[in-house]
């Protein structure tokens, strides 16, 4: 059997969970208003819960592309304190970084493409509520008995069947964002681990011993300024007078 | 014939291209159990395309039920397959 017609089955199916049997068949117009509504509500919420996600890529995005401008910045520093081991060692991770980058680029296009196409269906079905609402009221008044059971229920069975294909647009986008949220959730871990050298921890190891190499440098310039200044040859300055200083200054009584 | 593409909308299809869309849904259907991603890829862009040339795009106040459904036309062969195994969609012969 083709994949059209099991397609076909499987929406048949969805469709015939949503239709009522409604004794009067005028009734079941009604029925269907109300369930379109409902979807169209559902659609809506789906379609921000898309770019919550789409967001929290975002943001995830700035932050590693934060990291990946400090590491390269910590490189040249590096470069310039003569240190290439961790040079090295900065560009490797920043390397790292830019995988982890482009596989958030790839979420990222992903999600935008569902949340492109639920807007779409979100306004498919707001178009069809908006036609919907007029058109019942006049097949209700139209329509005789007998052309009412064939006509009004081919027009609720046409419009379940929209319901049902944007509930399975729904359905995979929530799919889509499950899988990704789970990534995001260990990439925030990765984040907060500092595994990644975090940016909320302002002094990571590379910058420690960046900071070390150039506290160093420091303090032996200004240990050769000293040196300078008091002669090479001149000796250390006296110690103070062990003997003398133990002279008690006032013992208890 | 009206048939609907799953994420996109329906389709009133003239029933003389009933043949010519039947050829791509085979080879979509031989794809799907062959297994192959970008055999499935592209029949799927050439059934969906297909529907799309030539057929008219069905208004929005115009409510009927379609006679064909092709699948979400960037589906993955995994989720298209999942779908599948779903009730209503069962039916075929998947053991082939």
């Amino acid at each position: 059997m083709g994949v059209m017609k099991r397609f076909s089955g499987i929406v048949q199916a969805k469709t015939n969970k949503l239709l009522d049997k409604a004794e009067d068949p005028r009734e079941s117009l009604d029925l269907s208003y109300q369930k379109q509504l409902e979807s169209l509500q559902k659609v809506r919420r789906s379609v921000a819960d898309v770019t919550t996600a789409k967001k929290r890529i975002e943001l995830q995005a700035s932050q590693l592309q934060g990291q990946a401008d400090k590491l390269q910045g910590q490189a040249k520093a590096a470069l310039t304190q003569g240190n290439e081991d961790l040079a090295r060692e900065a560009l490797s991770r920043r390397a790292a970084l830019a995988e982890q980058l482009t596989d958030l680029k790839t979420q990222h296009d992903q999600v935008s493409s569902q949340e492109e196409k639920l807007i779409a269906t979100a306004q498919k079905l707001q178009a069809q509520v908006d036609s919907f609402r007029t058109k019942k009221e006049t097949m209700k008044a139209t329509y005789t008995a007998a052309e009412a059971q064939t006509k009004i229920g081919e027009a609720v069975s046409g419009i379940s069947e929209s319901m049902s294909d944007a509930g399975m647009s729904m359905q995979r986008a929530q799919d889509k964002i499950d899988g990704m949220q789970a990534r995001a959730g260990a990439m925030d871990e990765l984040l907060a681990s500092g595994a990644l050298t975090d940016l909320t921890n302002p002094v990571d190891d590379i910058q420690a011993q960046l900071n070390q190499a150039g506290t160093t440098s420091q303090v032996d310039a200004e240990l050769a300024a000293l040196k300078a200044e008091v002669g090479t040859g001149a000796p250390a300055a006296p110690e103070l007078g062990a003997a003398e200083s133990a002279t008690p200054e006032g013992s208890p009584s | 014939m009206i048939v609907r593409i799953l994420g996109e909308g329906q389709y009133l299809v003239p029933d003389d291209q009933h043949a010519a869309l039947q050829k791509l849904d085979d080879e979509l259907d031989a794809a799907v159990h062959a297994g192959d991603e970008a055999r499935f890829t592209a029949a799927l862009a050439a059934l969906a395309g297909e529907v799309r040339s030539a057929g008219q795009p069905l208004a929005d106040d115009d409510f009927a039920p379609s006679e064909l459904v092709v699948p979400f036309a960037d589906a993955t062969l995994e989720e298209t397959r999942a779908l599948l195994s779903e009730p209503g969609g069962a039916s075929g012969g998947d053991d082939r």
